[in-house]
């Protein structure tokens, strides 16, 4: 018997419960925005973002009046927390493009129910990341410079530096994550304009899906469309982070001049990525009663997906501290001594242990089926991941060629409000994306379901 | 216009349809189906040329950019390295390729769809709210050669639909 969603080969959950009809489907995920009333949980995750984001306005206000002195960057280390989060949170926003768009390329159907939110957490991260390639500039005010315009001084971007590599990088992804998101939603805002019952919303929801009728024609573009982009989102979300990484690896810093940054940095955002989108639906399935639409099979697959990953970013690990041995530079062999032995050991041992050890848990299917487990092994992911660029950039930087040159680095209050700052504001946004839009991509969970097929005994 | 209660039934009516030898009328769903399209006479879309122009022109437009600044505005003698310094502008080009080609795609789709188009007579059917939950819709327009009210109702009649209505307009 062939497989669908609903009725998989015996031994696999199904990705979407069987007893759906067009018409629950529909109504289930809509009336999480149309008719259910707001909940006090919501308002008060939503006040907490409000209000570290409100942290992250002072913080960034102090900043602008000050100057970057504020925070704990210092000769040696001139990059610290701002280029630490700025990896970390576009590492974060790569899973949502992998989800959206590579797994559709492969036909994966279980990605059906979680690209959207997915692909919203990806613009809120990158947002977040966005942030601070301005913040840490000496001169924010100039950022515009950054950017290739005619101008009266007949100056123009350094075309060969990867900094500059990275605002066309992050640019286009921003834009093409936003189009792509956008476009998806304009099935599904048709939806809601429909099932309005407010003249305001009704009219809100009409603007934005642009008249939208589901037109056979329209659909068949859409579809073009659709595919096209995710084929073009694919290189794109590989390019960005391979992008920030030569940000790096194009330096002739011991730590950073490796080859093995493209692929590994790639890696650890996909680990990174998939760990926050577990941390987002656990929660998110469990209080809308969505367990029916994100299954078990959802969770077990983005479960893999962080072991296979988190292998790819162990041998990283462990292909940097060969090649230092078996290349023999003296530079490269102090880095690796000075991240086992010098100061900052005991990060470095915590994130061997957060990112290599405790996840090998995930061989375990009884730890991938449950969700207390697989939320807080993604936590310590997250964790994991960002003690990661952490010791990338400050280890290789606080030590390197000249012993007169080294110094050390401490992040100080400043630094650590502007990235939980960021963090409030990336829950903020997502619980607004909650309230007003489809978390769920309701026209694509129609075509799961086996009243869909039309070729006969498919 | 009439109603279906499911895709199957839309795909067949629309091949009648078609054999009929109706051409102006479309069908609206709650989601894509492949076949749909084919079965009501529509089989190539413009929207991957479209893309491929977007992205050449983004492309070229990326490296003629750099080219310009490195060797002919700009140029910068570092220990006699070439100007045109290619490789390293790669990456700018790629960047400018796939936001040429997604630029294009998405304004593409829209345009050649003609949205956004906030009216349309469908909407003015009290049912068609349903296209966008579980209903499915096959209209034929006035505009075709061969239409006339009675004919047309009746043959709509014929394909077994939910219900046929008038779409005033």
């Amino acid at each position: 018997m062939p497989e669908t969603p609903t009725h998989p080969l015996p031994g696999k959950a199904p990705v979407l419960e069987p007893g759906h009809t067009f018409g629950t489907v529909t109504d289930k995920i809509s009336s999480i925005v149309l008719t259910r009333r707001v909940s006090m949980g919501w308002l008060v995750g939503v006040g907490i973002g409000a209000a570290m984001s409100g942290v992250l306005l002072g913080a960034v206000s102090y900043l602008f009046l000050k100057g970057v002195g504020i925070w704990g960057i210092d000769i040696p280390v001139a990059w610290g927390f701002a280029i630490v989060n700025f990896v970390w949170w576009i590492g974060i926003g790569h899973a949502g493009t992998l989800i959206s768009a590579i797994l559709l390329l492969l036909k994966q159907e279980w990605r059906n129910s979680i690209n959207r939110f997915a692909e919203a957490m990806t613009l809120f991260a990158v947002a977040c990341a966005g942030m601070f390639p301005v913040l840490h500039l000496g001169r924010p005010w100039l950022a515009y410079w950054l950017f290739p315009y005619p101008n009266t001084m007949n100056y123009w971007p350094q075309f060969r530096s990867p900094l500059v590599w990275d605002v066309f990088a992050v640019s286009t992804y921003f834009t093409v994550s936003l189009l792509f998101w956008f476009i998806g939603l304009i099935p599904d805002l048709a939806t809601l304009r429909d099932r309005a019952t407010n003249r305001l919303t009704r009219t809100a929801y009409g603007i934005l899906a642009m008249g939208w009728r589901g037109s056979a024609r329209h659909w068949k573009r859409y579809e073009s469309t659709y595919l096209l982009l995710a084929g073009l989102a694919t290189p794109l979300v590989l390019s960005v982070h391979t992008v920030v990484s030569f940000d790096f690896a194009v330096s002739v810093v011991p730590g950073w001049h490796t080859t093995i940054f493209p692929p590994y940095f790639v890696a650890g955002a996909i680990y990174s990525g998939f760990a926050m989108v577990v941390v987002l639906a656990i929660p998110i399935r469990a209080v809308y009663g969505l367990e029916d639409m994100i299954t078990e099979r959802h969770l077990d697959n983005s479960a893999k997906v962080m072991l296979a990953t988190g292998l790819i970013v162990a041998y990283g690990y462990f292909i940097e501290i060969f090649m230092a041995w078996y290349g023999g530079n003296h530079f490269e062999q102090y880095m690796i001594f000075n991240r086992m032995r010098g100061p900052y050991a005991v990060l470095y041992w915590c994130l061997i242990l957060f990112n290599v050890v405790i996840p090998q848990l995930l061989w375990v299917k009884r730890i991938r089926k449950s969700t207390f487990w697989l939320f807080l092994l993604s936590l310590d992911i997250l964790v994991g991941m960002w003690l990661e660029r952490f010791i990338i950039v400050i280890t290789s930087l606080h030590r390197d060629y000249l012993p007169s040159s080294w110094g050390m680095y401490y992040p100080t209050a400043w630094d650590w409000a502007t990235y939980l700052g960021t963090i409030g504001f990336f829950v903020m946004c997502m619980f607004l994306f909650i309230r007003f839009l489809p978390m769920i991509s309701i026209f694509e969970m129609r075509t799961l379901l086996p009243e869909a097929e039309v070729e006969a005994g498919d | 216009m009439a109603e279906f209660d499911g895709p199957k039934e839309l795909i067949e009516a629309a091949h009648q349809a078609y054999a009929a030898g109706y051409r102006r009328m479309d069908a609206y769903t709650p989601f894509p189906i492949e076949e749909l399209s084919d079965a009501i006479g529509f089989h190539h879309t413009n929207v991957p040329l479209v893309v491929l122009i977007g992205g050449l022109l983004g492309g070229i437009s990326g490296f003629l950019m750099q080219y310009w600044v490195a060797v002919l505005n700009y140029p910068v003698n570092v220990a006699g390295k070439p100007l045109n310094s290619w490789p390293s502008f790669v990456v700018v080009t790629f960047e400018m390729t796939i936001l040429g080609a997604a630029l294009f795609a998405v304004l593409g789709m829209l345009a050649l769809n003609g949205l956004p188009m906030p009216y349309h007579p469908v909407f003015n059917v009290e049912r068609f709210a349903f296209a966008s939950k579980d209903r499915f819709f096959l209209c034929i327009e006035a505009r075709d050669p061969k239409f006339d009210r009675k004919v047309t109702e009746e043959f709509l009649r014929s394909l077994n639909p939910r219900e046929v209505t008038e779409v005033p307009h």
